[in-house]
């Protein structure tokens, strides 16, 4: 990865000085002078927080911009030296798909539900050359093989929705390949795929690469994704670029103070030193949980999934279990069971040691303030017409506290959380992601609760908040001695907040035990797997240097 | 991670129950409408001071007479004067109307929120709901007149009874998928009551929607009523309603076409100018039709 396979004398894409600004009558600056040169066959990464512009300039060089939000106030993209910003509508629209092309995050929103893949891998070359229906079709079974799906012949026959994430991806690819494009603008591809997916992928795209020779403009908030697949980097902030190197260069001697902070925002694989247990009190008792979700019908055979099967976990006052597992694991089920916002089908749930999984609606009541959730997308877990307070009094008036009470303990509870006391007056759109989630935990705290569920509770936030809500979530627990069953697909995250981890596969925890001990000298085949997909695994982050390649995790499967 | 929303401005700003009217967007015809909508109303309101003359009293000697200074917009066949009879009509036009959204709102927004909620209770409710989309509602007027008797209550519920179902089904449908939304999830787990989840997370997110429907509902009970009254199946005779004017003014419709075309002009301008004004509510309201309509 380190050296690119490039003659450096013809950039296939050159942005030079890009400003974009928001139309309308007070024009906000967007990109403040973007200029970036991406060779042929050389990856460059564009990394940066939510809100930096990356997309932005990715939308640029494609011509997507959305005309009635944003416009080009000056600058050039020259696409191998043809300047796209002056391009003609026609002559852009041919210029996609033959010279570049794009894939998205989300494979699913960018097909079309209603037409096979394979037809619509073929629409490309319907619009774009005129070779025969025959020998389009065989172009196209010849570039499905090309990335790797199985099955060809079927595989060109289904609709979206038959297929995995992976799958979705895979074609996106192809058809954003066909045409052998000179730039491949890659914006998040891997971040709605698991990581074994997304690891297989990010092969994917190298392997494709060096064949076809193709540029990548790839875009991601993924340091380790960097690690992994870049040639060069360019970090975004604000708008502006403000820092560009090689891969090595910026992961080992990163000169702005930015890309320090997010470079050491990446939580490290190593787990956390283990804690003393302060209490033998097993505050929520998971045994043999089944949750069973069944499909009837009067016409077909009753058709059943198990989302959970014999799930037993055990978590004491003031530790974090964490359970970790690819989307469909029954990671989340197990918890909203938990939580009794699904019923479970059979096993039981101890609160405290009061089963809870058997009672009434009302019986429940006074046991449902003892464990509490935070969800994973603070934007739509804050309900956006009531204000801060009164999505944090909202509990504890429920459970008899007068109005006046409530109101003065959400203002402490806000201020814990790091937020000012004046913000309970507003409203949830007036806050970041990551203030937002701190609200969402107020609200949990507010309860007073011995269990916090907290599921994919930092998934959405940036790296940097990421770790700044982890903290917080670490300092609360110092502080109310709350057991924390924490969700999480990420590894990384797992292991630094994680006492224990279970790791679930297919509705089963197939490895449970101390975080040391399971990420470390992971004893099942699947465990390791996730720990080697793990993008970026061969780096310590913070620390600015490669891991050396005999830690216990890195020596496997290399 | 969300990239995708770098791209999009702040999020609407939204007041507590009623999302904002950004009052600038309103288009000329919109304008218009409401121009147009205020005059009915207020005709409806002052209808003892504007109208010249009492509008069901008759005097044989003015029969048929044209447009005068008397007569503003002349006479009809038992000597009544249009125009007064024509403002009054706007009162029971509005009635009607307006009745007709409020109590099909008021009845199927609590039907629609228990079946969006309950599995059980949806199966049943939208069955009973299917039965009465069914009927044709005019047949079910004339049926519901014949049966009480010819009078303004009657008719409302007639008119009332088949636009419940479609209230009911727009409800269950917002219910459907804002109940899926964390926040309502969030609200279960801090132990808030199910009325209380309803009426403070889900009622709200119904609003916009009601809003745009009940002006739909309104425009067409306002149609149906001159229906039934054209139709002999509407409000008393005695009562003066543009489809009763409509309806008496038929027979001498060729020697007099006034009789019929004042009545039918403000009818259909009431009608336009309700539907504008309800399609105005929707684009206003929904974020999605806004964002296209600013990239004229």
């Amino acid at each position: 990865m380190s050296e690119p396979i490039v003659e450096q004398s013809v950039p296939v894409l050159r942005i030079e000085d890009l400003t974009v600004e928001t139309s309308g009558a007070r024009p906000a600056p967007i990109l403040n002078g973007i200029s970036l040169e991406i060779g042929g066959g050389e990856t460059v990464c564009l990394v940066g927080e939510s809100g930096s512009g990356k997309s932005v300039t990715s939308l640029a060089t494609m011509g997507l911009l959305p005309k009635s939000a944003l416009a080009v106030c000056q600058g050039h993209v020259l696409l191998e030296g043809e300047d796209l910003l002056r391009a003609s509508a026609a002559r852009l629209k041919e210029l996609r798909a033959t010279r570049m092309s794009m894939i998205f995050q989300e494979p699913m929103t960018a097909l079309n539900p209603v037409l096979t893949v394979g037809y619509q891998i073929e629409e490309v070359l319907q619009a774009h050359s005129n070779l025969s229906s025959l020998e389009q079709r065989q172009l196209v079974m010849e570039m499905m093989e090309h990335v790797h799906l199985p099955d060809v012949k079927r595989i060109h026959g289904s609709y979206p929705h038959q297929l995995s994430g992976g799958q979705r991806q895979r074609i996106m690819i192809a058809m954003a390949l066909i045409l052998r494009p000179k730039l491949l603008i890659a914006d998040e591809p891997t971040t709605a795929l698991d990581v074994t997916t997304q690891r297989q992928i990010l092969k994917l795209i190298r392997e494709l690469q060096s064949e076809l020779g193709t540029s990548v403009l790839f875009i991601t908030h993924d340091m380790g994704v960097v690690a992994d697949i870049a040639d060069r980097v360019c970090v975004m902030h604000n708008g502006r670029i403000v820092e560009e190197g090689s891969t090595n260069a910026i992961l080992r001697t990163p000169r702005q103070d930015y890309t320090r902070d997010l470079l050491t925002a990446v939580p490290a694989l190593t787990p956390r030193e283990p804690r003393n247990e302060t209490s033998r009190e097993a505050i929520l008792e998971i045994v043999d949980l089944v949750k069973i979700y069944s499909t009837k019908s009067l016409f077909k055979p009753r058709r059943e999934t198990v989302a959970a099967e014999k799930v037993n976990l055990m978590l004491r006052r003031g530790r974090t279990l964490g359970i970790v597992g690819e989307s469909g694991s029954g990671k989340s089920t197990v918890a909203r069971c938990a939580m009794r916002l699904i019923e479970p089908t059979s096993g039981s749930i101890r609160v405290g040691g009061q089963e809870i999984s058997n009672l009434s609606r009302s019986a429940l009541h006074p046991y449902r303030k003892r464990i509490q959730m935070i969800f994973q997308d603070p934007n739509r877990s804050l309900n956006p017409r009531l204000t801060v307070g009164e999505s944090i009094t909202e509990g504890p008036v429920n459970y008899g506290l007068s109005k006046s009470d409530a109101i003065a303990k959400a203002k402490e509870l806000l201020e814990l959380v790091g937020l000012p006391a004046d913000a309970i007056d507003r409203h949830p759109h007036q806050f970041s992601g990551g203030q937002r989630q701190r609200i969402a935990i107020a609200r949990a705290l507010a309860m007073e609760p011995d269990v916090l569920v907290a599921d994919e509770a930092v998934s959405a936030l940036d790296v940097s908040v990421q770790a700044q809500v982890l903290d917080l979530l670490d300092d609360l627990q110092e502080r109310f001695k709350v057991a924390i069953l924490f969700i999480t697909h990420d590894l990384r995250v797992a292991a630094q907040i994680c006492d224990d981890v279970a790791v679930m596969q297919n509705g089963r925890v197939i490895e449970y035990g101390p975080a040391e001990r399971v990420l470390q000298y992971p004893q099942q085949e699947y465990t390791r797997e996730l720990l080697d997909a793990a993008p970026g695994k061969g780096w310590d982050f913070p620390n600015f240097r490669p891991l050396p390649a005999n830690t216990p995790t890195g020596s496997f499967n290399q | 991670m969300a990239t995708s929303v770098e791209r999009r401005v702040e999020p609407v700003v939204r007041r507590r129950f009623l999302p904002t009217i950004d009052v600038q967007g309103i288009g000329f015809a919109a304008t218009l409408a409401s121009i147009c909508l205020l005059i009915i109303i207020l005709m409806g309101i002052f209808a003892p001071l504007i109208a010249t003359h009492d509008p069901i009293l008759m005097d044989p000697t003015q029969r048929l007479k044209p447009a005068s200074n008397a007569f503003l917009l002349g006479t009809d066949a038992y000597g009544r004067d249009l125009f007064s009879r024509i403002v009054y009509g706007a009162r029971i036009s509005l009635i009607v109307g307006v009745g007709a959204a409020i109590i099909s709102v008021a009845i199927g927004l609590p039907l629609g929120l228990l079946a969006g909620f309950f599995r059980i209770l949806d199966a049943i409710l939208m069955r009973i709901m299917d039965g009465l989309m069914a009927i044709p509602s005019i047949l079910l007027a004339i049926a519901v007149v014949s049966l009480a008797g010819a009078s303004l209550w009657t008719v409302l519920v007639a008119i009332t009874i088949p636009e419940i179902p479609r209230v009911v089904r727009l409800v269950r449908s917002v219910v459907l998928s804002a109940r899926e939304e964390p926040y309502v999830e969030a609200a279960i787990a801090v132990g808030s009551s199910l009325p209380k989840v309803m009426w403070r997370h889900l009622v709200p997110n119904t609003l916009a929607p009601l809003i745009v429907q009940g002006t739909y509902i309104c425009a067409s009970a306002i149609l149906i009523e001159a229906i039934l009254s054209f139709l002999g199946a509407g409000v008393g005779t005695e009562t003066p309603s543009w489809g009763n004017i409509m309806s008496e003014g038929r027979v001498y419709f060729q020697l007099k076409p006034s009789l019929i075309f004042w009545p039918g002009l403000v009818l259909s301008i009431c009608i336009l100018s309700i539907n504008l004004l309800g399609d105005t509510a929707r684009d206003l309201l929904d974020p999605r039709l806004k964002q296209r309509g600013g990239e004229k």
